[in-house]
């Protein structure tokens, strides 16, 4: 029997085990809508492309799985584009599908046209526009496999809309073979003891972790590494949630707005043993001054990762999971290393530092601390939520005094930095995990960049839980202009703004405002206990600044403290 | 340093762009290439000639790797290969001077492709050098037009898949 391009595509979404997709109609994806209306699968309209993209991007997360978003050609494919950069900057597995004008008018500037697979080319993974009904079954199996395996990312398909309507017979292709692509994920025994030995011979070794660990799976055999060999461990923001927060051997995340333990540690090893992550500048500070006087191993399943930023001597090309493990077995096989004696002065080195300048802030009678607003929302949902960010202060903060007991409960657009990712993360989180605890950490400028998911999170009766942390202007910006620009506050006020309580009421939520610090954990806790969506909000001091700081283009050890 | 990639890519559209468009986005340089199907329909071979230092190049070939599209990447001058361009170079031969273009053309074994009463074009091939040398000399003659190729390399007694 013949299907049509759309019934094709539905039937293969089906075997990809799709069960929920992100989207926004539109004339060249009515096709596609009117079929997937008739499937078993969910579809959830947004109020904004961009916001789709994150959703779906934290539906990934959360699961595991492969996020979908639909989208129509033009400018619904082009609102797209930042979500799928984020999602590129965080190697998150989404596939996105764009409807497109009939393949007889591409290139013909035609209404709502636009070179979606040229515009996205650098930020995605790899991206297809489909010309014949007869592709379409075998691209979706190639996005698929090319959006969830090796490193992951997003995958882009175009869709035109006369491929949508032609007919062909069906047929899965049920293996998948890509000549061109072969990710490694076994790591090469030995590279494996070439580590080894570096790991036995270190005196001073810290483990720095990123995305990859939680991309990977890798967070009990990363466990299982520190406490074997008692490595104290830090992280990129990226990598929160891989490692327990609260355990012994956790120094707290590192970089710019990392722990003065974390960075002295890092400046001051012997050994780096770098796992899926991939040397960001906002974490290495100034090059020559980050672990100068370290060997360092790097475990990271994309080549092109290793040896970018920082020589290496060590590269392991694998999966975190697969090359954790091996470490684990070749360490144990040293049964006369006493490691917690072999490590003592090291540790006791660490632990000092942390007592010496630990994650601390100034309290003041009267005023809320955004600090103290996090520490609460941890101690209220006994760090049991899921908790996405925004970008500025608050994801910082968040960063910082949430901990993060277990993988996949932060998501946070790390490498792209995209204000309004929180608030459609939440949404995407709270569909994949129904009954935790969502709260987006936002700022009041970042909300405003999504506020419109509102009626989303609404109508699909999604409870979750936005705490504003209200500064009254782009406060990160803010913190840079007072601290490197003489308090020249250019256009960093946000002082026009929606009363917030009002404006929850308005899409049918719930709004609730704290202004003073006794007011905060009444706050929190009539928020957990309303089974609806929730704008807390916060108004915490105007000039309140993340630290530690490190200035951009500094060491990591020269930073700012409290 | 100069280095000379042989990249071995599928025929389909868009792959160029998207190998070009990885040079671009890191403002590295292509200093020339060269597409053309191989013998098998369904692959491309790409030239390409750069420059960087080691961690550059290092970057490159592992980025190029990375390319959904790219089947193999051999950086062809870390070993022994050949090289060649070619150019048209069309170029004033007037009186005296006809006689000494041609010798040129000869000297260098190019061939005259085309005619006319004020001006032969030739059509040349060589490694970077020699194609360099050539139009230095043939230059005071009076160049009026020159097209050339770009580089295709090959590495020397080994061939690609
Ligand atoms: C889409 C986007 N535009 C601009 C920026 C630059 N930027 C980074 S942090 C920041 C301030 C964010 O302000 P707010 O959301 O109020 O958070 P705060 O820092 O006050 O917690 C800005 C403007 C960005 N990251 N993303």
């Amino acid at each position: 029997m013949k299907l049509t391009g759309a019934q094709i595509l539905i039937e293969c979404l089906k075997k990809e085990g799709v069960d929920l997709i992100f989207g926004f109609p539109g004339g060249a994806v009515i096709d596609i809508y009117d079929e997937l209306m008739k499937s078993s699968i969910r579809h959830v309209l947004v109020r904004h492309e961009q916001a789709a993209v994150h959703a779906a991007d934290a539906y990934a997360r959360v699961t595991g799985k492969v996020g979908v978003v639909l989208v129509t050609s033009g400018p619904g494919a082009t609102n797209t584009v930042t979500g799928i950069a984020s999602a590129y900057g965080d190697s998150i597995p989404v596939v996105v599908m764009t409807g497109q004008v009939p393949t007889k008018l591409i290139g013909n500037d035609a209404f709502q046209e636009v070179d979606i697979v040229g515009i996205t080319r650098p930020c995605t993974k790899h991206n297809y526009l489909v010309k014949s009904v007869k592709d379409v079954a075998q691209t979706v199996r190639e996005a698929f496999h090319l959006a969830r395996s090796g490193r992951p990312g997003p995958v882009l398909m175009d869709l035109p809309k006369d491929v949508m309507v032609d007919r062909t017979e069906f047929k899965y292709p049920e293996t998948i073979s890509m000549r061109t692509y072969n990710p490694t994920y076994g790591a090469h025994v030995g590279q494996i003891e070439k580590a080894g030995k570096l790991i036995v011979q270190s005196s001073r070794p810290v483990l720095y972790v990123g995305g990859g660990i939680i991309a990977s799976n890798a967070a009990a055999e990363l466990t299982g590494l520190a406490t074997l060999a008692q490595i104290p461990t830090t992280a990129t923001l990226m990598g929160l949630g891989g490692f327990p927060g609260t355990h012994p051997l956790w120094m707290g995340m590192l970089g710019m707005h990392g722990t003065y333990c974390s960075n002295m540690a890092v400046a001051n090893c012997d050994l780096l043993i770098a796992v899926g992550a991939r040397f960001d500048d906002r974490v290495t500070g100034k090059l020559d001054a980050f672990a100068s006087h370290a060997k360092i191993i790097h475990i990271d399943i994309d080549p092109t990762s290793i040896s970018k930023n920082v020589r290496v001597d060590v590269p392991i090309v694998a999966d975190c999971k697969n090359a954790l493990g091996k470490l684990v077995t070749f360490l144990k096989r040293e049964k006369d290393i006493n490691w917690k004696e072999k490590h003592e002065e090291w540790l006791a080195q660490v632990r000092d530092w942390d007592k010496k300048h630990p994650l601390s802030y100034k309290e003041e009678k009267g005023v809320i601390k955004p600090q103290y607003v996090v520490e609460k929302l941890y101690e209220l949902t006994k760090g049991k939520a899921i908790i996405t960010t925004e970008v500025g202060q608050n994801q910082m903060w968040a960063a910082q005094f949430y901990k993060f007991a277990e993988p996949r409960s932060l998501m946070t657009s790390g490498g792209l930095g995209v204000m309004g990712y929180g608030f459609p993360a939440a949404i995407g989180a709270q569909l994949a995990a129904p009954d935790r605890i969502v709260i987006d950490i936002a700022g009041d400028g970042s909300i405003q960049m999504n506020i419109q998911e509102m009626a989303t999170a609404m109508e699909q009766r999604l409870p979750v839980k936005i705490a504003i942390l209200n500064n009254q202007y782009l406060g990160m910006v803010r913190q840079w202009q007072e601290l490197f620009y003489g308090k020249r506050y250019a256009a960093t006020s946000m002082a026009t703004a929606p009363d917030f309580v009002k404006l929850a009421e308005a899409y049918g939520a719930v709004g609730l405002r704290a202004t003073k610090p006794e007011e905060v954990v009444p706050v929190i806790k009539k928020a957990l206990k309303t089974p609806n969506l929730v704008i807390m909000e916060f108004v915490i001091p105007h000039e309140e600044k993340v630290y530690p700081m490190v200035p951009a283009g500094k060491a990591t050890t020269e930073m700012l403290l409290v | 340093m100069k280095h000379t990639f042989s990249v071995l890519v599928e025929n389909k559209p868009g792959v160029l762009s998207r190998v070009a468009g990885l040079f671009s986005g890191r403002g590295f340089n292509i200093e020339s290439l060269c597409v053309a199907e191989t013998l098998d329909s369904e692959l491309s071979l790409i030239t390409l000639v750069t420059r960087g230092d080691e961690q550059i190049i290092e970057q490159i070939n592992k980025q190029l790797n990375k390319l959904i599209n790219v089947l193999k990447v051999v950086d062809v001058s870390e070993g022994d290969f050949v090289e060649r361009e070619m150019v048209l170079v069309k170029v004033k031969a007037e009186g005296n001077t006809r006689a000494e273009v041609l010798r040129m053309a000869d000297i260098f074994r190019g061939k005259i492709v085309d005619v006319s009463p004020r001006e032969y074009t030739i059509e040349l091939t060589g490694d970077e050098n020699k194609i360099k040398a050539v139009l230095e000399l043939l230059r005071p003659l009076g160049i009026k037009e020159v097209a050339r190729t770009g580089t295709i390399a090959m590495p020397r007694s080994k061939k690609m898949p």
